[in-house]
């Protein structure tokens, strides 16, 4: 119970890692009971796993250590979650995908395409005044290239949410 | 051997003696199959009443209780029920019909998405679509509401499925089942810390909740506290787990609680809960909640360790097996006698409200449930609804043992009384069956009146009326002024002209019953052996003053430390 004490107001990004039966509604158990209780989901990617009854989902929430300890425990109480971990201070590699619509007149071209090339971001559509632009990373690089992209307009963005896989052979 | 006979057949193998049910379209198919197996079927009026008696069933015996409902409002009207279920840990299985599998999510004739609507008050619920899985889903149901921490199961079978021929088996794998539950052995290193925090306490306090009855651990309780020489509180769901007339016991705490219980467990200095989950009703303002305490918390559900509360130990596990693990580590310390002596000071200092006789002979609330008290020896089950009725007699009635007081704490659902009372009459026919209620709660479920009539279930229901939805209005009168917004529920009341809205002792005449109406303190204890003695269903309606209040009182997010004792004057 060491984990519990002395335990601060300071919130910052956890990402857990849920593991669920591949079940109908099981999203909505986990979603609803983040909802009731009144904690902010930042992303959420649900996909498929090795096995085809498993699911994975990959959390990220804002929260203080003692709601985090919260909200892995309420989660692990669902009866369709198998597994809850939180990935927060493991060793992982984390990706995230982004596309962004930026406005964009021929002028400024030159610099948006050396911002792609610093972040290993690729300009996957190209039309009179737009560009698509699709970008991966951990979600602090993907923050850093759109707060770069600050300075021309963000027409459309969409990201997928982190996923992420522990290293080694430490389960995620 | 259709869908519907497979469910029935699985609910014998689970033991189920009896269910409580509501017919409809959905559930046609599992009416028709229900004569063919020794099942007891109780027909209630509303499914709410279904669903409450499931869990009366339940809180009575400690097995699960089982309600039938069909699709639609069937399911809407189960979801009080279901949700007082979840609020306090009450393991039920609730069967709902659902709308044939083409017509699911159509919008069809009666269809709800009962998963969906009950979803934040289940412990786990299911949609059977594929009638090979029924057998594993119906044990598994059970399983799920009767181990770890217990609480409501939903299961909902489309009609198509009830009425498909079947071909499988009806073997389950048990080993199979899911659940969440701790390991049979609690950890040792935090026993270790427990044990040491609690060996070297001075004024130790132990806080008892539902948790120590659900886990069947009373004797171990017992026998836990003698050995430490701890004084025991605790909530109103935790009234029954501790014999009340014990050395130890100190009394209900919380918002209306003992003032002396509420000394006992802010001023302690190790704060030892079982089974219970620091709800707002006991703790007040949580921040200012005991705060020299340092908090053993032991409950079978780890998210309760350190959801409202950082315990300094928390022990993950079944109390029974957790108490019995750390009671040969416990010692007696010997400045321990001083603070034992300390709580007993407080609770001759400022006992519950002192209730005299009114000259005029008008009846006190306080008195009725000490004359129920007198009447039973604490050994009839009773059942309260929710308001000032139900906190007087959490605070005067004593119940022998456990399982013999069912209240609605968690949710507060007035209308739970009368079904709890009939729902726990089928798991303990042999006890004296007694609702404590008020005039308000009482009409929330009367309609079940017929089924104690109809059934001749024995419940004798001691009415409090004061014509007002009371502790609305006891809060209206401290906290808004005396604005008595629409909580006065009935005529004025004299001898001559009793309350009538409505009449109830002509209420259950029309239902079939027998009842009657007492103004006099001195007709009391006539009356209530008069009801005692009545073969079948009665009321007692006792007309008391229209403003009494229920003392002590910790305001809502107050200190607990400083309840307010019954104000000077007040009696007067």
């Amino acid at each position: 119970m060491s984990s519990l004490n002395g335990s601060g107001p300071r919130t910052r990004s956890h990402t857990i890692s849920v593991e669920v039966e591949n079940r109908p509604g099981v999203l909505t158990r986990v979603a609803g009971l983040f909802a009731r209780r009144g904690y902010n989901i930042e992303s959420l990617a649900v996909s498929t796993t090795e096995r085809p009854d498993t699911s994975r989902m990959t959390i990220v929430v804002d929260a203080d250590d003692a709601v985090l300890s919260q909200i892995c425990r309420q989660v692990g109480k669902l009866i369709d979650v198998k597994a809850v971990n939180d990935n927060t201070d493991v060793a992982v590699v984390a990706r995230e995908l982004a596309l962004l619509k930026v406005a964009c007149g021929s002028a400024d071209r030159p610099e948006l395409i050396q911002f792609c090339d610093v972040f290993r971001a690729r300009i996957v559509d190209l039309a009179e005044g737009e560009m698509i632009i699709e970008v991966t990373g951990n979600r602090p690089k993907i923050d850093a290239f759109i707060k770069l992209l600050d300075k021309f307009a963000i027409i459309e963005m969409a990201r997928t949410g982190e996923i992420l896989l522990a290293r080694g052979l430490q389960d995620t | 051997m259709n869908g519907a006979e497979v469910v029935l057949e699985c609910l014998r193998r689970e033991g189920v003696e009896v269910v409580f049910g509501y017919p409809g379209g959905a559930v046609i198919p599992l009416y028709d199959a229900l004569h063919k197996v020794d099942i007891r079927h109780i027909l209630v009026r509303h499914e709410q009443g279904a669903a409450l008696m499931a869990g009366g069933y339940a809180r009575a015996s400690g097995q699960v209780g089982v309600c039938i409902a069909t699709s639609g409002p069937g399911v809407t009207n189960l979801v009080t029920g279901i949700a007082d279920a979840y609020m306090d840990s009450i393991p039920i299985v609730c069967l709902t019909g659902q709308v044939p599998r083409p017509l699911i999510g159509k919008d069809s004739f009666q269809e709800i998405d009962a998963t969906g609507i009950t979803l934040p008050v289940v412990k786990h619920s299911y949609l059977v679509r594929d009638l090979a899985e029924l057998p594993q889903v119906i044990a598994e149901a059970f399983h799920i509401a009767r181990t770890g921490r217990p609480g409501p199961v939903l299961v909902d079978i489309p009609k198509d499925v009830q009425l498909e021929a079947f071909q499988g088996s009806l073997e389950v794998d048990r080993a199979t089942l899911r659940s969440k539950q701790p390991a049979a052995e609690p950890d040792g290193a935090s026993l270790a810390a427990a044990a040491e925090l609690l060996n070297q306490a001075v004024r130790p306090t132990l806080y008892v909740g539902g948790g120590a009855l659900a886990s069947g651990a009373t004797a171990e309780l017992l026998a836990f506290a003698e050995a430490a020489d701890i004084p025991v509180t605790w909530t109103l769901m935790g009234k029954g787990a501790f014999p009340e007339d014990h050395r130890l016991a100190v009394g209900m705490i919380g918002m209306h609680g003992a003032a002396y219980a509420n000394y006992a467990l802010t001023r302690c200095d190790v704060m030892l809960t079982v089974g219970a989950r620091f709800d707002d009703r006991v703790t007040g303002k949580l921040a200012t909640f005991a705060p020299e305490a340092k908090v053993i918390h032991i409950d079978v559900d780890r998210a309760e360790l350190g959801k409202n509360r950082w315990p300094l130990v928390g022990v993950e596990g079944d109390l029974k097996t957790v108490l019995q693990r750390l009671l040969p580590r416990v010692q007696r310390h010997p400045e321990r006698a001083a603070w034992v002596t300390q709580v007993q000071d407080w609770k001759a200092q400022h006992p519950l409200v002192p209730h005299r006789v009114k000259e005029t002979g008008e009846i006190r609330p306080q008195h009725l449930l000490e004359q129920l008290n007198r009447l039973t020896g604490g050994q009839a089950i009773v059942s309260t609804d929710v308001g000032q009725h139900q906190m007087w007699a959490a605070q005067f009635y004593r119940p022998a043992e456990p399982r013999l007081w069912l209240t609605s704490g968690g949710a507060g659902t007035m209308g739970f009384g009368l079904p709890a009372a009939i729902g726990a009459w089928f798991a303990r026919p042999g006890r004296a069956n007694w609702l404590v209620t008020g005039d308000g709660s009482l009409q929330m479920n009367i309609q079940e009146l017929a089924v104690a009539v109809l059934e001749r279930v024995p419940v004798k229901v001691l009415l409090i009326n004061n014509g007002y939805l009371g502790m609305v209005r006891q809060w209206q009168e401290l906290f808004h002024g005396r604005n008595y917004s629409e909580t006065w529920l009935s005529t004025v009341a004299t001898p001559e002209s009793p309350r009538i809205s409505p009449d109830f002792v002509k209420l259950f005449e029309a239902y079939g019953a027998v009842g009657r109406r007492v103004f006099d303190d001195a007709d009391v204890e006539e009356a209530m052996a008069w009801a005692a003695a009545v073969d079948g269903p009665a009321l007692v309606e006792f007309v008391v003053h229209d403003e009494e209040n229920v003392w002590p009182m910790v305001p809502a997010g107050g200190d607990t430390a400083a309840p307010i004792l019954e104000p000077e004057g007040v009696d007067a």
